[in-house]
């Protein structure tokens, strides 16, 4: 099972390699990881997501790390989640045309146009991403890169599961 | 504002921490730390290798309760340290590691000494910090400091570059520690308190079952306090004995694979647990499905990734030992101590047809558990206990009344044999007026051995009892009991003169080798102060460590003795 932990961390040197080493001793495999700056000064944002099957140890582990501020184990189903990708199509020139009715439908925006491809960038949930290159995927994938996934609590009226200690 | 190195920064710092005493090895990238140090109060103790050195450093702080300190240099010095911090980290023991590095420019490149400090032991340490900026040098000292005693303790370690070690500064006092991401809970809910006393005050089968978190905390006397007030039942595990006195009415031993046959069973009968800084370790659950399995758990510790680890707690409670204690003790305020009399003489039966047990014949070899017995007899029981990792260490356990917090010290998570000497050797620092006797097997006594000359040429006087059995005592248990006797790479077979290499490593050499000269031996060896000693004890190589629970088993197949193996599967 697929869980998506959104990780305040100090941005120190190293911080990285604790988390993903103390996930690694676990056996867990991290499925996309993006890091980036956040508002406050000197702290990073990591969204992680991880296949396995129980969090609640692993998330305790990664509280020990001191470096680790925060942690949000977000639930898909209410959580805003976003990728981005670019995709190169295989599409020549008698092509070009279905491929774009495709991308427009999508947002996809064509970025880089060659006699035999195209690039295609696209940004939205994992399952509009997923969409869209299952349509696309019979003309020919040439390459593809995703960011990793980066995700965002909803406002909620309700308290969210801030993760600071048992009691 | 006078203009310092990096390495003047860093011993001043140390001193600023209270540092009294730094066990180390010299080498090249440190070389500019040693400068320093050799002005300063500070005492040095030259371990023969890094890994003496970080074990000093663990028995300093077992002893004393205050952060030991360790220094080596790049590359293998660091690397040889690996095996103390694992070991810290996994009995929170509080040591601050220094390393020095090659030089930033150098760093990644292969240099001469060079190894990745900081990757390396990132899974082997409670924080690490690899410090570029000679400026950081005051602050990143006091929070390791900070890190490593505080919540639960254990091992942090600092790598300095050489050019860092060797650029100028100007001190700078440390500021105000603030971790966003360190804030150890202190003081425990006080709803969950409340909880926890009800659940007491019900029980009709209670145990306290307490561990090396009661001596960290400091917090024995509240333990005392407590289980009288409740008139609970107390077992110690091998990382906790000595934070209740054996000898109360309420102990119940030690429990686990080699506990006690009381102290087992109570756990398995008991209708409540009240689980305090202990870890659930699989040496004393058995087989987790089958441990306690009518116990509500009550499960106090400061590591909240501790609860729910292994066994699902009724009623948790994160914060410090001594605290929460504390907590309890006023939340029962009004109650009745309950008579808990049923209970009470269950336990008290088994104490009396199941006690600890072993034969010593007077014309028979020597049996280990008399040597515990007859060194109890001889010191009172005043001494600090220090042992290495296997048949010696159980037996110690198991034959020694302790009374007192810190002065019982082994390796009990690592399991790192080779930790006596070293550890004897940096309690006996801590604590100088103490008598301090290392219990050691001959294959754990080969493993660090050299520091005993350390002990002699820095006029430490440990005294070392080796348990000879010429063998892997514990690994040839195992054969004999699970692997058909078949001793594979186990018996050590050697003819090793342990006397000679005392004397060759400037210590005495005392040898017993029948019972009857066991007591003269060891009064021997407590009346020389002058030099450490070695007392070689020719045991008995058949004997083996009962009560004991087979690894993976349910703990109640306790297997008593010799005489009662038809129990094995």
């Amino acid at each position: 099972m697929k869980h998506t932990l959104s990780v305040l961390v100090e941005d120190r040197p190293g911080v990285l390699a604790r988390v993903a080493s103390l996930l690694a001793r676990r056996g867990f495999n991290i499925h996309s990881l993006a890091v980036g700056p956040t508002a406050e000064p000197g702290m990073s944002r990591m969204t992680i997501v991880v296949d396995a099957p129980e969090l609640e140890q692993v998330k305790k582990q990664l509280h020990k790390l001191v470096n680790v501020v925060r942690i949000t184990e977000l639930d898909p189903a209410t959580a805003l989640e976003r990728e981005i990708m670019l995709v190169r199509v295989a599409a020549p020139a008698g092509k070009r045309g279905e491929v774009l009715e495709i991308a427009s439908i999508f947002k996809a925006t064509a970025v880089d146009v060659g006699p035999s491809s195209m690039c295609f960038q696209i940004s939205g949930t994992p399952a509009k991403i997923n969409d869209f290159l299952d349509l696309v995927r019979p003309y020919g994938i040439v390459d593809l890169v995703k960011s990793g996934r980066i995700a965002m609590a909803r406002e909620q009226k309700t308290k969210p599961g801030r993760l600071r200690a048992v009691n | 504002m006078s203009t310092i190195t990096g390495a003047q920064a860093l011993i001043t710092a140390l001193e600023h921490e209270g540092v009294d005493v730094v066990f180390g090895v010299p080498g090249g990238a440190i070389l500019p730390a040693y400068d320093p140090l050799h002005d300063s109060p500070i005492r040095h103790i030259l371990a023969r290798h890094e890994q003496g050195a970080g074990h000093m450093a663990e028995g300093y702080a077992w002893a004393t309760g205050r952060v030991g300190v360790a220094m080596a240099t790049s590359g293998p010095g660091a690397t040889n340290l690996v095996t103390p911090l694992a070991d810290a980290l996994m009995d929170s023991v509080p040591i601050v590691a220094i390393t020095g590095q090659v030089p930033t420019s150098a760093v990644g490149n292969d240099a001469f000494q060079e190894a990745y400090t900081t990757g390396i032991t990132m899974p082997a340490t409670k924080h690490n910090y690899f410090v570029t900026d000679v400026d950081e040098i005051p602050q990143v000292v006091r929070e390791a400091f900070h890190i490593a005693s505080t919540g639960r303790p254990g091992p942090v370690l600092i790598d300095l570059p050489k050019n860092v070690l060797t650029a100028t500064t100007t001190w700078r006092e440390p500021g105000e520690i603030s971790l966003a991401g360190y804030k150890p809970t202190v003081d425990g809910h006080p709803r969950r308190v409340k909880e926890a006393v009800d659940l007491i005050a019900e029980a009709q089968r209670p145990v306290l079952y307490v561990g090396g978190g009661i001596i960290k905390a400091n917090a024995s006397a509240e333990l005392r306090r407590f289980a009288e007030l409740v008139n609970v039942p107390v077992t110690t595990t091998l990382m906790g004995r000595g934070a209740f006195p054996d000898d109360h009415r309420l102990s119940l031993g030690m429990p686990g694979m080699h506990g006690t046959y009381t102290a087992i069973t109570a756990l398995q009968k008991a209708d409540l647990l009240i689980a305090i800084g202990v870890r659930f370790d699989d040496r004393v659950t058995g087989k987790v499905d089958t441990f306690a399995p009518h116990a509500k758990v009550i499960h106090v510790d400061v590591d909240p990734a501790e609860i729910g680890k292994v066994r699902t707690a009724d009623v948790p409670i994160v914060g410090d030992a001594r605290r929460i204690l504390t907590q309890l003790i006023e939340a029962w305020a009004g109650r009745e101590t309950p008579d808990r009399h049923p209970w009470l003489d269950t336990i008290a039966a088994w104490k009396r047809d199941y006690p600890l047990r072993y034969d010593q014949q007077p014309d028979g070899p020597i049996k280990p558990q008399f040597v515990i017995e007859e060194l109890y007899r001889l010191t009172d029981g005043d001494a600090t206990l220090v042992a290495g990792v296997g048949q010696h260490q159980m037996w110690a356990s198991q034959f020694w009344r302790f009374s007192d917090p810190r002065r019982w010290i082994n390796s009990g998570g690592l399991g790192t044999m080779g930790f006596a000497i070293p550890a004897a050797i940096g309690a006996k620092v801590g604590r100088p007026d103490d008598l301090v006797y290392a219990i050691d097997g001959d294959g754990s006594f080969q493993m660090t051995l050299q520091e005993l000359i350390t002990a002699a040429s820095e006029g430490i006087p440990v005294k070392v009892a080796v348990f000879n059995n010429r063998s892997y005592g514990m690994v040839t248990q195992w054969q004999k009991l699970f692997y058909g006797g078949k001793l594979s790479a186990s018996v050590l077979g050697d003819d090793v003169d342990y006397v000679k290499i005392a004397e060759g490593l400037g210590c005495a050499g005392l040898r017993a080798e029948t019972p009857d000269e066991v007591a003269p031996t060891l009064e021997k060896s407590l009346a020389i102060d002058d030099r450490p000693v070695v007392v070689e004890l020719v045991v008995d190589p058949d004997e083996m460590v009962f009560p004991m629970v087979p690894a993976g088993a349910s703990n109640d197949e306790v297997i008593l003795g010799p005489d009662d193996l038809g129990a094995l599967p």
